[in-house]
C-alpha cells in the first residue's frame, strides 16, 4: 500500500485550488509589471525635466566649455556683478547659479568655486558640472607646464590582458564576468524560492495540527510520509505557480508597455549604455552580445544545466524539510519565529561566501569546503562549477546534499512523531533534542 | 473465547513519568471491551500504542495472534478523542481520501461512501467543505470515515461527545450494528450509563495499572453487596423500623413509590438466602418492594479507584 503518491496528489489540489494562491498567481506579475511601468513612467518624467544653470565666470577660463544638452541648458551671464546675478537667479525659475571668481591661478581656485540654489542640488548635477570644470583645469594646468593635451593622451598605454587555459582555449574577462552571473542568478532563485515557498511547506505541515485531524492520519500513514508527501506536493504546487508567473511576465511585459504607452526600452537603453561603458567596448551594445555569445560556449552548458536542477531541488528540499520540521515541533504559526532566523542564516552566509570568497578564489580551501557542507553547497557550488569543478567532487556534494535532506525529513518525523504526544506545549531547543531521544 | 486483541506486560515510560505499567488485556472477538479509567490514566497511551503510533517500551500487542505490523492499520478503525478533519476539503473527497489511506480503492470507497451517507441521511453534504458543517455534522462524517474500511476492530474514544442525544443514540446503534454484524469493538469513555448499556467486558486503568478487568456481569457478581431494598408497610412503623435496625445492617434508602412505608437497604450474610429476609420481612407487615442492589458500573469505578 503506496501513500505517497496519494498525499503528495492531496497536498498538490489542495494548495492549487486555495483561491489565494489562485489571486496571487495571477495578481503578482500584475503587481510587477505595475511596479515597473511605475518606475519607468516616473523617471521618464523625470528626464523629461529640463533644468536651467546660470553661470557666472568671472575668470573667463569655463564659460564656452558648457554645453547644452538634453537635460541641462546652461545660461552664460555676462557683465553682471555676483549679487545682482543671484538675485535674478532667484527670481526667476532657473535651478541654481554657478559662481567662478577671478583668480590669480588655477591651483587658487579649487576651493572657491560655489554654487548657489534654493535647497540641495542633485548629486548627479554637481558631478556633471565638476566634471567640466576639472577636465578644463586639468587642460589649463597641462598647458601652463607646457604639455600638450593630445600628446600626454597618446602616451597613455592601455593594457588589457588576453587569457588563455594551459589547454589552448580563449578565456576572457567577461567570460569571469558571466560565470559569475550565472552562479549569482542561480543562488538568487534558490534563495527566492525557499523564502516563498518554504512557509508554505511549513503552514501545510501545521494544517494537520491546527485542524486536529492529526490522530486520524497519524493511525494510518507514517510521519515520514506524510512530511515527504507534503513537502513534495507543496513544491510542485510552488513550481506550477513559479512557471506561471514566468509565463504571465513573460506575455504581460509585452501588452502592457504597449498599452499604457511607456516607452520601457529607454530605461533599458540606459542600462545598456552603463554596461557599454563598463565593458569598455568600442562595438556599443552589439559589440557586447557578440562577446557573450562568443563566451557562451565556453562555458560547460551540459553540466551547468544538470547541475543547476541537481542543486536547485536538491537545495530545496534541504530547506524544505526544515521548515516542515520547524512545523512539526510547533503548534501554531505564532511559535515559529524563534526558529526562523537561525534557519536562514547558513543560506545567507552561502551567499555572502559565493559572492566574496568564491570570486577571489573559486577553487580556494574556503570555496571548497563549502561547497560541501549541505546547507551552503547549492549556492558555492553553483557558482564555482563554471570555473571548472571536476565531475567526482560535484557528485560527492550532490550526494551529501540529498542524504541530509532524508535525515532532515527523518528528524523532523522523530519531532513531528513526539510532538503530536504533547501537544499544547511549546518546544524549547532543549525539548527538542529530548525528543530525539524517545 | 478466541481474543481478537491480546496486550502482554505491556509498559512505556515519557522521561521518567510512567504512562503505562505492565498492562496485559485480552478482548474477546465480537465484543464490546470498554476500557475505562480516571483523566490521565494512561488510556490514551494504550490506545495509541494499538494503533502504532507509539512504541511500547517493553511488552508485545497482538492482532489476531499476530505481533502489530504496518499493515495492520487497515485492519484498525479509530476514532480519537481529539478529532477533526481538512476545513477546506469537500467532504466526499476527503472521505475517500482518508479511505484510501487504510487500503480501500477509490471505487469502493465511493460505493460505500455512498451507501452510509443513504444509512445516515447525510447525502446531500457530499460537496459541501467541512467548516460550512456544524460540529454534529461534523462528527458524523468522522464517524463514517472510521468505520468505512469495514475494520475487524474498532476503537471510539469518547464516541458520543459533541451529539446531541437524538444522534447519540443513533451512533449507539450503528455501533451495536457494527458489533453484531462481526467487528469487534474498545471503547474508552466517562459515560458510565453507556458502558451499563453496551460494553460486555470492561477493564479499569488508574495511574497506569490496570486495576480490574473481566466481563462486566462477572465483576458486577463480584461487587455484589448483598443488599436489598426493600419496602414495608407495618402498623407501628417507629417499633418496626426499631426492630430492623436492632437485627439487620440497615441504611435508608428512598425510592419512587405509591404508598407511605418503610424503605431500608438491609445487607445479609454472604451465605444467607434472601428468601430467609422476605420471610422475615412478611411477618412484620406488607412487602411492597423487594429488589438485590446490583453495583452500578459507576459505583465500581468510583469504589475500585478509591481502593487503590
Amino acid at each position: 500500500m503506496n501513500h505517497l503518491p496519494l498525499i503528495i496528489k492531496r497536498e498538490y489540489l489542495n494548495k492549487v485550488r486555495n483561491k489565494a494562491f489562485i489571486i496571487m498567481t495571477f495578481l503578482s506579475p500584475l503587481l510587477m509589471i505595475g511596479i515597473f511601468s511605475l518606475v519607468a513612467y516616473l523617471s521618464q518624467l523625470n528626464n523629461d525635466k529640463v533644468r536651467t544653470i546660470s553661470v557666472l565666470d568671472e575668470s573667463g577660463w569655463f564659460a564656452n566649455q558648457f554645453e547644452n544638452k538634453d537635460n541641462f541648458k546652461f545660461n552664460i551671464l555676462k557683465d553682471i556683478d555676483l549679487e545682482s546675478a543671484q538675485k535674478a537667479t532667484q527670481d526667476s525659475e532657473v535651478y541654481g547659479l554657478l559662481y567662478i571668481p577671478k583668480t590669480a591661478s588655477i591651483d587658487e581656485l579649487s576651493k572657491k568655486i560655489t554654487f548657489y540654489s534654493e535647497d540641495t542640488p542633485s548629486l548627479i548635477v554637481m558631478d556633471n558640472i565638476e566634471d567640466v570644470i576639472q577636465s578644463k583645469a586639468n587642460a589649463l594646468k597641462l598647458t601652463e607646464a607646457g604639455l600638450d593635451a593630445e600628446q600626454i593622451k597618446n602616451l597613455r598605454v592601455k593594457i588589457d590582458t588576453q587569457l588563455k587555459t594551459f589547454g589552448g582555449e580563449e578565456t576572457s574577462k567577461l567570460g569571469s564576468g558571466l560565470k559569475l552571473i550565472f552562479g549569482g542568478l542561480a543562488g538568487y532563485l534558490l534563495f527566492m524560492f525557499i523564502i516563498i515557498y518554504g512557509n508554505m511547506i511549513m503552514r501545510s505541515v501545521i494544517e494537520e495540527k491546527t485542524s486536529r485531524i492529526i490522530e486520524v492520519i497519524i493511525s494510518s500513514v507514517k510521519p515520514i510520509k506524510l512530511l515527504l508527501g507534503k513537502i513534495v506536493g507543496t513544491s510542485l504546487a510552488g513550481v506550477t505557480q513559479f512557471v506561471a508567473w514566468v509565463v504571465l511576465l513573460g506575455v504581460m511585459s509585452i501588452v502592457v508597455p504597449s498599452i499604457l504607452g511607456i516607452d520601457v526600452s529607454s530605461v533599458q537603453s540606459q542600462q545598456q549604455e552603463a554596461l557599454v561603458q563598463l565593458q569598455n567596448n568600442p562595438g556599443g551594445m552589439e559589440g557586447v552580445v557578440a562577446d557573450v555569445m562568443k563566451e557562451l560556449p565556453n562555458l560547460p552548458v551540459a553540466n551547468l544545466i544538470v547541475m543547476f536542477i541537481l542543486f536547485f531541488i536538491g537545495g530545496y528540499l534541504l530547506y524544505a524539510s526544515m521548515y516542515a520540521a520547524i512545523g512539526a515541533a510547533v503548534d501554531s504559526e505564532t511559535d515559529t519565529q524563534q526558529f526562523m532566523l537561525p534557519m536562514l542564516l547558513p543560506l545567507i552566509l552561502a551567499v555572502y561566501v559565493g559572492f566574496f570568497t568564491v570570486i577571489e578564489d573559486p577553487h580556494g580551501t574556503v570555496s571548497q569546503v563549502f561547497s560541501y557542507i549541505p546547507f551552503t553547497s547549492p549556492v558555492v557550488m553553483l557558482m564555482r562549477i563554471p570555473f571548472g569543478v571536476p565531475l567526482w567532487q560535484q557528485i560527492i556534494s550532490v550526494v551529501i546534499l540529498f542524504a541530509t535532506f532524508m535525515g532532515t525529513v527523518w528528524f523532523a518525523a522523530k519531532i513531528y512523531r513526539v510532538g503530536i504526544l504533547m501537544y499544547g506545549k511549546k518546544p524549547s531547543y532543549k525539548e527538542l533534542i529530548k525528543w530525539l531521544k524517545y | 473465547m478466541e481474543n481478537l486483541l491480546v496486550a502482554q506486560n505491556v509498559s512505556k515510560s515519557f522521561g521518567t513519568f510512567r504512562a503505562l505499567n505492565d498492562v496485559s488485556i485480552q478482548v474477546p472477538k465480537g465484543s464490546i471491551f470498554g476500557l475505562l479509567g480516571p483523566n490521565g490514566a494512561g488510556k490514551t497511551t494504550f490506545i495509541r500504542i494499538i494503533n502504532q503510533i507509539t512504541l511500547p517500551d517493553s511488552g508485545q500487542v497482538l492482532l489476531d495472534g499476530v505481533p502489530l505490523q504496518p499493515n495492520h492499520i487497515q485492519h484498525i478503525g479509530y476514532l480519537p478523542e481529539e478529532r477533526g478533519l481538512y476545513k477546506s476539503m469537500k467532504v466526499g473527497e476527503q472521505a475517500i481520501y482518508l479511505a484510501q489511506l487504510k487500503g480501500l480503492s477509490k471505487a469502493e470507497a465511493k460505493v460505500r461512501l455512498k451507501h452510509w451517507f443513504e444509512r445516515l441521511e447525510i447525502g446531500d453534504w457530499w460537496n459541501k467543505k467541512i467548516q460550512e458543517l456544524s460540529k454534529g455534522m461534523a462528527q458524523k462524517i468522522q464517524f463514517v470515515v472510521t468505520v468505512l474500511h469495514q475494520p475487524k476492530l474498532l476503537i471510539f474514544d469518547e464516541p458520543f461527545s459533541g451529539f446531541d442525544p437524538i444522534n447519540a443514540n443513533l451512533i449507539k446503534d450503528e455501533i451495536l450494528k457494527l458489533r453484531d454484524e462481526g467487528a469487534t469493538v474498545i471503547f474508552s469513555t466517562h459515560r458510565m450509563e453507556s458502558v451499563e448499556e453496551m460494553c460486555d467486558h470492561i477493564a479499569l486503568i488508574h495511574k497506569s495499572n490496570k486495576i480490574l478487568d473481566g466481563k462486566l456481569i462477572d465483576i458486577k457478581r463480584a461487587h455484589r453487596s448483598n443488599t436489598y431494598e426493600i419496602g414495608l408497610l407495618a402498623g407501628d412503623q417507629s417499633k418496626v423500623a426499631a426492630q430492623l435496625e436492632a437485627k439487620f445492617e440497615t441504611t435508608p434508602a428512598t425510592f419512587k413509590t405509591i404508598n407511605d412505608e418503610l424503605q431500608y437497604r438491609i445487607k445479609i450474610a454472604p451465605n444467607e438466602s434472601p428468601n430467609n429476609l422476605l420471610t422475615f420481612l412478611t411477618t412484620l407487615g406488607e412487602v411492597t418492594h423487594f429488589e438485590e442492589v446490583v453495583p452500578s458500573a459507576n459505583d465500581i469505578f468510583i469504589q475500585t479507584v478509591k481502593n487503590n
